[in-house]
């Protein structure tokens, strides 16, 4: 898309766009670049120098058991967490598009968990659930049940994906709520004029009209999952226990940061951002543009 | 719409307000949990009313200085949060209502190379390439420093493409009246195109000043020292292993960390609304 | 005030040519319009005037002053546009003052230019409204303020009542003629309506695909098109063309046979013209044809008859002062007065 219409100028043009340029190739390409250049390479054991290894970075990590095991934790996480983002959302959206009364008032509220950070999120969950401290928590053993996310890998997967869920909820349900309002009203009305009962007419016409939005919530979750969540990890669970929790990106932060194995962190990084180029791209196939925060 | 099965009007009405209780129920809990005594948290009954600790639990975390905060006070993690989130929200805004203008309002060569290598920053949130950013940045020396905090993140994308996008929508004409008019593009910039941006302004400010004050990863990185940190990732260093946790602290902690954008939302929602779901159009 | 000269104004968009060599002298305090229908190149042409555009050959000048090189502020000029191009943020005081603001003039005379031009066009009371807040009238009227504030050499207009419904669009025309007369200001006006363009032109140039097919006063172009285009352009309803031939004596006779009271050069292809308010219904002994009559509509001021020349010949149109009572399948003896008949080549389309 072109403008007909623009203005002369020889040097004001690259003068407005040299702030973020310089800033995109400082922070954007230069490190990217990196993480491509240090996949290759291996530090010797006191970091003087480094040499160049081809794949053998991608070969160790592929080989590494605990890479495989982030890899099945991210699955299971990422799933999860849209599909727990997703589909309360879609009916609070679906409900919230029929009220009239208080409709403003649930959608405020609806609204707050958006302006929460992923690890404030995890720390509230966190006060429900932890064992001997949280009311939750204090609940379950109540009713016999053996909490202690601590100690229980499964538990502790669980807390995380209900927390980093929760946060996300709000996005999907003012997307939802957006694309329903969308829908022209006339051909929910021609529907029940064609006598579409309620529950017709919402799997006839309202879900494929709300597909592309459905679509794009999927791949922002999934992203979301991926790379944000971090902070309900870090906050939360630390990874643990024994790696129950470890995703990805905490293993590319604990490996490069905590173990300082550059190569490999690098490596685990190239192959991040294969997959979010891969969502972005398959996203495009689908739904235009996509924009993340 | 209204179903005609008007006998089962209150049951959105019920769905909504059980999607309430979840949405706040968490931070409900929180709350009370700041206005008690930590023994009183841990008494293993918790009330889920208020306790009477309100403003003695907030002033001091606001004013005491933390020991597992190396003493800083959380006042100070407030101040470095709402450096780097207005930095990186105003950061953001201007150099990408500058480049958006420049990629609209003009040709020039390498014009498209511009727009893909901006385009670009799209696909990589900075958590895939955290480490060597972390790198760049070490190297440019700006650890522990509000540019290190915030200048590696206000690349990105998004907002070009919202000004892009808007931009492209205003008229021919408009632009050749001004220049009737006498207007340079500076001129037209300042006069015509900002005034007439607000509405987008604002509603990218929302989410940019969110986007920032979140951030976990990145500060988490990039300070070593507690008075740089800011106090979405000071509260993890508050969680000891240790029964020490001063849970009544904790959680006046996690409800100032809270406030703040949740009150830019509310405040500013009317743009906020319409402006994120446009954005990501 | 200013003289605007085109001599030999061409354009093109990437090797297309849009415009090609256009010849004019617009005299000072003249109104001339440029008609003729879509895309054949109207707004190229007063763009280049104002400077939006640049000029690939040829030269434009204002006064004495050649401005090819000249940026549009600098041109002494100013423009209506098509959908007003008001500033949607500014009240309608400082859509009018804003160009002044930048040339410098204090306040207090941009106040007096601005008050002076909202007392002309009865915009006074709505000086503190933006643009959203006003009815399309009015806005069009903002943005003729917008351009009588900078007291200009020229006035350009690209189809500034196009946006306007019919009525108002009549209102709007007597004043824009009257603001005209009024100012004295040379002006330059687009449009393809060419009611409007006859109403209010002193001279009209006729452009199709990019030439000017003819440049002249409105009655002149009424009488004597130059070429087909204009005779079809030109007029409402539009003219009649006939299909003819002159003989080897030079009288042209019509397709169907009918001899005509006129002469061409012999053996040529001729298109005859006639206008609809021109053929007249004759005494049935001196009927050089007959009207097969298909359709009647009564307007009142006049009668449009619908019909074909012969039976199942060429169509024709016939306009006929007053209410006239003709049915539908009658067989109307007309009349051809020889001094309305207009004669082309057929090949080339021009005026024999
Ligand atoms: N920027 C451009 N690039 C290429 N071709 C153009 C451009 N602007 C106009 N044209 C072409 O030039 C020709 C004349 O366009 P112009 O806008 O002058 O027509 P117009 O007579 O004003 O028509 P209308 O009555 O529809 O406004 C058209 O064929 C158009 O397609
Ligand atoms: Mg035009």
């Amino acid at each position: 898309m072109q403008r007909r219409v623009v203005f002369d100028g020889k040097l004001l043009p690259y003068l407005l766009v040299a702030p973020q340029l310089a800033v995109t190739l400082v922070f954007f390409f230069w490190p990217a670049a990196e993480a491509v250049y240090f996949s290759t390479q291996r530090q010797d054991a006191f970091g003087l120098s480094t040499v160049f290894v081809g794949f053998e970075n991608f070969a160790a990590v592929f080989a590494d058991p605990g890479y495989l095991h982030s890899f099945q934790v991210t699955a299971i996480f990422s799933v999860a967490v849209t599909l727990l983002a997703m589909l309360p959302a879609l009916l609070l959206a679906v409900m919230a598009d029929r009220v009239v009364r208080f409709a403003s008032v649930y959608k405020t509220a609806l609204m707050l968990p958006y302006a929460v950070a992923p690890a404030i999120a995890g720390v509230l969950w966190l006060f429900l659930f932890a064992p001997g401290i949280g009311i939750v928590a204090n609940a379950l053993k109540w009713l016999g049940i053996d909490w202690n996310y601590l100690l229980n890998g499964n538990q502790a997967l669980l807390l995380v994906i209900v927390a980093a869920a929760w946060k996300q909820l709000s996005y999907n349900f003012l997307f939802f709520l957006a694309g329903l309002q969308a829908i022209p009203k006339s051909l929910l009305e021609a529907a029940s004029i064609d006598g579409a009962g309620g529950f017709l007419r919402f799997r006839t016409i309202v879900l494929p009209l709300l597909s592309p939005t459905t679509f794009f919530l999927f791949v922002v979750d999934v992203v979301y999952a991926f790379f944000e969540t971090f902070g309900v990890i870090h906050a939360v669970t630390g990874g643990g226990p024994s790696k129950a929790t470890e995703i990805l990106i905490y293993k590319v932060y604990y490996d490069g940061v905590v173990g300082l194995d550059l190569g490999g962190s690098s490596a685990q990084s190239v192959v991040l951002m294969i997959i979010v180029i891969a969502l972005t791209a398959v996203q495009f196939r689908y739904v235009e543009r996509r924009v993340h925060y | 719409m209204e179903s005609r099965s008007g006998h089962l009007s209150w049951l959105p009405h019920l769905i909504l307000v059980l999607g309430l209780a979840l949405v706040g129920f968490p931070i409900y809990v929180t709350f009370v949990g700041s206005t008690m005594t930590t023994p009183e948290i841990l008494s293993g009954h918790m009330s889920l009313i208020p306790g009477g600790h309100f403003v003695e639990n907030y002033l001091a975390a606001l004013t005491q200085g933390m020991p597992q905060l190396s003493g800083v006070p959380v006042a100070r993690l407030m101040l470095n949060s709402l450096i780097m989130a207005l930095s990186i929200a105003l950061g953001k805004m201007l150099i990408s209502f500058l480049s958006a203008y420049a990629i609209v309002f003009f040709r020039f060569p390498g014009r498209m190379v511009c727009f893909w290598m901006i385009f670009l920053t799209l696909m990589l949130p900075v958590e895939v390439r955290i480490v060597p950013t972390f790198q760049v940045t070490a190297n440019l020396g700006l650890i522990d420093t509000y540019g290190g905090l915030a200048i590696p993140l206000i690349a990105s994308a998004t907002a070009t493409l919202l000004f892009r996008q808007f931009f492209l929508t205003i008229p021919d004409e408009l632009i050749e009246a001004a220049r009737l008019d006498g207007a340079g593009p500076l001129r037209f910039l300042w006069d015509v195109l900002l005034p007439l941006s607000r509405t987008n302004l604002a509603a990218l400010f929302v989410i940019l000043f969110v986007y920032g004050w979140n951030q976990y990863l990145w500060p988490l990185l990039v300070t070593n020292t507690a008075s740089m940190t800011t106090l979405v990732v000071g509260i993890k260093s508050m969680l000891t292993v240790d029964a020490n946790t001063p849970w009544h602290l904790v959680m006046a902690m996690a409800i100032l960390a809270m406030a703040p954008p949740a009150a830019v939302v509310l405040l500013m929602q009317r743009w906020f609304v319409k402006g994120l779901v446009d954005a990501e159009k | 005030m200013a003289t605007v000269t085109l001599s030999a104004v061409t354009k093109s968009y990437a090797g297309n040519a849009v415009i090609h060599g256009i010849d004019c002298v617009i005299e000072d305090g003249e109104f001339v319009v440029i008609v003729g229908p879509s895309g054949c190149g109207k707004s190229t042409l007063l763009r280049m005037v104002a400077g939006l555009e640049a000029i690939t050959g040829g030269t434009i000048a204002i006064g004495d002053r050649v401005v090819n090189q000249v940026e549009p502020k600098d041109r002494d000029i100013a423009m209506v546009f098509q959908n007003y191009a008001l500033y949607p943020h500014m009240t309608v005081f400082q859509n009018m003052a804003y160009g002044l603001k930048i040339r410098g003039l204090s306040r207090d005379a941009i106040r007096a230019r601005v008050d002076k031009a909202a007392e002309i066009l009865q915009l006074g009371a709505l000086l503190e409204r933006t643009p959203r807040q006003l009815s399309g009238g009015q806005r069009q009227r903002v943005a003729m303020g917008r351009a009588i504030v900078r007291e200009p050499q020229v006035f350009l207009f690209d189809e500034p009542l196009s946006n306007l419904d019919a009525k108002l669009r009549v209102q709007m025309r007597v004043e824009i003629k009257r603001l005209q007369q009024r100012l004295g200001t040379t002006s330059i006006y687009v449009t393809h309506d060419q009611t409007e363009a006859m109403t209010l032109a002193d001279r009209l140039i006729v452009l199709n695909g990019g030439i000017a097919e003819q440049i002249g006063r409105p009655i002149e172009l009424y009488e004597r098109p130059a070429s087909l285009f204009v005779a079809g352009f030109i007029g409402s309803p539009a003219m009649n063309f006939l299909d003819g031939a002159a003989g080897d004596d030079g009288r042209v006779v019509l397709a169907g046979g009918t001899v005509l009271a006129a002469t061409a050069p012999a053996g040529s292809g001729v298109t005859v013209g006639i206008r609809p308010e021109h053929l007249v219904p004759a005494a049935e002994s001196e009927a050089a044809a007959h009207l097969h009559v298909d359709m009647v509509e009564l307007l009142g001021a006049d009668t449009i008859v619908y019909g074909t020349l012969g039976e199942g010949g060429p169509a024709l149109l016939l306009r006929l002062a007053g209410i006239a009572q003709i049915a539908a399948g009658t067989r109307l003896p007309l009349g051809f007065p020889p001094e309305q008949l207009h004669l082309f080549d057929r090949a080339t389309g021009k005026r024999l």
